[in-house]
């Protein structure tokens, strides 16, 4: 402790005020208290078991051997698995994400057009994005399954392809995206709310100025809404990181090898294309018990989630604020 | 001459405003087929007959309303509702309790590290559950011999939930000062200034976090799949629709009648509290 402060602390503080300040402080900790617990025991106690375990041999029952970077380069050089997932999330990133910013903002733009029945269509859009995604995906697997799929029978009968969509390695990640634009609910009311924001006068302005309905979305709508288009596009690529429940259950329900029926289901179905990076982690950890290299997998995962998170933080300063 | 074109323009902005009408809600009608059709041909399929559920016929000729008491009786569905309403409702009542007195400390308490502390609530929101899987695996396996069960999924939450916790923080945070400084000077500590004036006016955004909690925990595959897919007793909805297909393997209209079972609640509930859920969603993304 350096001079300065311990003349100003304790001694000058009088024996009330401390006693005050303890009272203060021991309250804040004891309203945080259980997240304090919380965090500790099921945030940093296993992310830093991870960060240990990734230089570890361990199949879950011999006790675990230092290996060094073992871990590290299978998954990198040797794993079958790490790179198809990672190359689908990039997809997955680029396609999805984007198509479902930009027909999240075009639902959401709608909506605030219609006059008739606005609250009747609201629901209609949003209902989906309430569906539960195993529920979900199985109502799209069999939409879109080749053989009695209802999707097909039209596309048929309007003399149009009849792709085999969760199928076919090509069309898996494309049916994917299908099934993520029909729950658009979560970004329609984001944006709806955020385009309802807009002031009003900014808009007289523009089309006193003589703009046309693009040069106002374009110079008007598009400025006050950026930052809500940030935090969409941030936002899904963390959920696209973690992407795990669709693809799962599609490969699985496509594929026909659901547990029970005796075979292991080899991830990714159709060809790997289905395959993402918490998929890797459970077929590391769960199905070959090779702790380490699920622990490095789920390391890389972390880091890439929370690259995008302080991108978040840092331009969403708004997250952090509070009242003083 | 000036009242003709006066009204000229006004029938010209009339009809560019009815044009504008028609095509703003065919676009409308045309974007309710996308997301309502999936739902229509899910319940068609779910109550077609099982020898013309084999078929491409896309309505059904007969009614088949039996369906979902077949899938209701199959040995284990009334078991995946049970665990899947415990997980969910013990869950949310567990999450929603430890998590408020963290949000109004976070909002309402000056202290040092509560920036630290906030970024901290974020990053395990955004955090993947996956990440930190298999060693909380092995704690509540190995060490505490609690696999095939639900409880490594409902304990968690009696010690707040990042998510519950900035969400009702973002809500906190709109109640002026004045409120909870006029309950203190009345003599209330703060716990009975939250109990008392905090949660009454919390009361919207309380609902909103609970409804999405439950959701959350009804939606779950993952937790399920990972603490109880060892033993069927502990399986919820979500995990069991997935064997329910695998067990129907070509019985589409019995595995949509199930998947049907399945969205009803949630969408039942959602009817009920509209309000306060898309009050939530906005809360998330929009305010602060």
């Amino acid at each position: 402790m350096s001079p300065v402060a311990s003349t100003v602390t304790p001694a000058a503080v009088p024996p009330q005020l401390r006693a005050k300040r303890r009272k203060s402080a021991l309250r804040t900790l004891g309203f945080l208290s259980p997240w304090l617990i919380g965090f500790s025991v099921f945030f940093a106690y296993p992310l830093i078991a991870t960060v240990y375990f990734s230089f570890m041999k361990y199949d879950g029952f011999a006790d675990p051997t230092w290996v060094g970077l073992r871990n590290w380069k299978y998954v990198f050089q040797d794993s079958p698995f790490f790179w198809p997932a990672l190359t689908n999330t990039a997809w997955l990133i680029l396609v999805m994400v984007t198509l479902r910013v930009a027909f999240g903002l075009g639902i959401g733009l709608l909506i605030t057009k219609i006059k008739t029945g606005a609250g009747v269509f609201r629901t209609l859009f949003y209902l989906p994005y309430l569906a539960p995604p195993v529920a979900a995906t199985m109502a799209f697997v069999f939409l879109l399954n080749p053989g009695t799929g209802p999707t097909n029978t039209i596309l048929a009968k309007l003399g149009l392809g009849t792709p085999d969509w969760f199928n076919d390695a090509a069309w898996s990640k494309p049916s994917l995206t299908l099934l993520a634009l029909w729950g658009i609910g979560d970004l329609m009311v984001i944006f709806m709310a955020s385009l309802l924001d807009v002031p009003k006068e900014q808009y007289e302005a523009a089309e006193l100025d003589g703009a046309n309905a693009w040069h106002r979305f374009r110079y008007v709508t598009l400025p006050n809404i950026s930052p809500i288009v940030l935090f969409a596009v941030i936002t899904g690529m963390i959920a696209t990181m973690q992407y795990y429940t669709e693809p799962l259950v599609a490969g699985k329900v496509a594929s026909g090898v659901i547990g029970g029926s005796g075979q292991q289901f080899e991830p990714g179905y159709p060809d790997k294309s289905t395959l993402t990076m918490p998929q890797v982690i459970y077929n590391l950890g769960f199905q070959r018990f090779d702790t380490g290299a699920a622990c490095v997998v789920a390391l890389v995962l972390f880091t890439l989630a929370m690259v995008c998170t302080g991108i978040l933080m840092r331009r969403r300063s708004g997250f952090m604020s509070a009242e003083d | 001459m000036t009242r003709t074109m006066k009204m000229s323009r006004t029938s010209q902005t009339l009809s560019r405003g009815a044009l504008h009408w028609i095509a703003v809600h065919a676009l409308a009608v045309a974007a309710s087929l996308f997301f309502v059709l999936p739902f229509l041909f899910v319940f068609l399929t779910a109550v077609m007959s099982d020898d013309q559920a084999l078929t491409r016929d896309l309505w059904p000729r007969t009614w088949e309303w039996g369906n979902f008491g077949t899938v209701w009786e199959t040995p284990g569905f009334l078991t995946w509702w049970r665990n899947t309403l415990l997980y969910a409702g013990l869950g949310t009542v567990l999450a929603v309790c430890s998590s408020l007195p963290v949000a109004y400390a976070l909002a309402k308490f000056r202290f040092r590290g509560r920036n630290v502390m906030m970024m901290v609530v974020i990053a395990a929101m955004m955090l993947p559950p996956q990440v930190i899987i298999v060693p909380m695996y092995l704690f509540w396996a190995k060490q505490l011999d609690l696999a095939g069960t639900l409880w490594p999924l409902i304990i968690p939450f009696a010690f707040g939930n990042a998510f519950t916790i900035f969400l009702l923080r973002q809500f906190l945070l709109t109640i002026p000062k004045e409120y909870t400084e006029a309950a203190r000077i009345d003599g209330c500590g703060e716990l009975r200034t939250l109990l008392r004036v905090v949660v009454p006016m919390a009361k919207p955004a309380i609902a909103a976090s609970a409804l999405f909690h439950f959701f959350y925990c009804w939606n779950d595959y993952f937790g399920p799949q990972i603490y109880a897919s060892e033993n069927p007793g502990a399986w919820t909805l979500s995990y069991g629709l997935e064997s329910f297909k695998g067990a129907h393997q070509t019985d589409w209209n019995l595995t949509m009648a199930a998947t049907v079972l399945v969205m009803a609640p949630v969408i039942v509930v959602f009817f009920f509290a509209q309000k306060a859920f898309v009050e939530g969603v906005t809360l998330t993304g929009v305010k602060g």
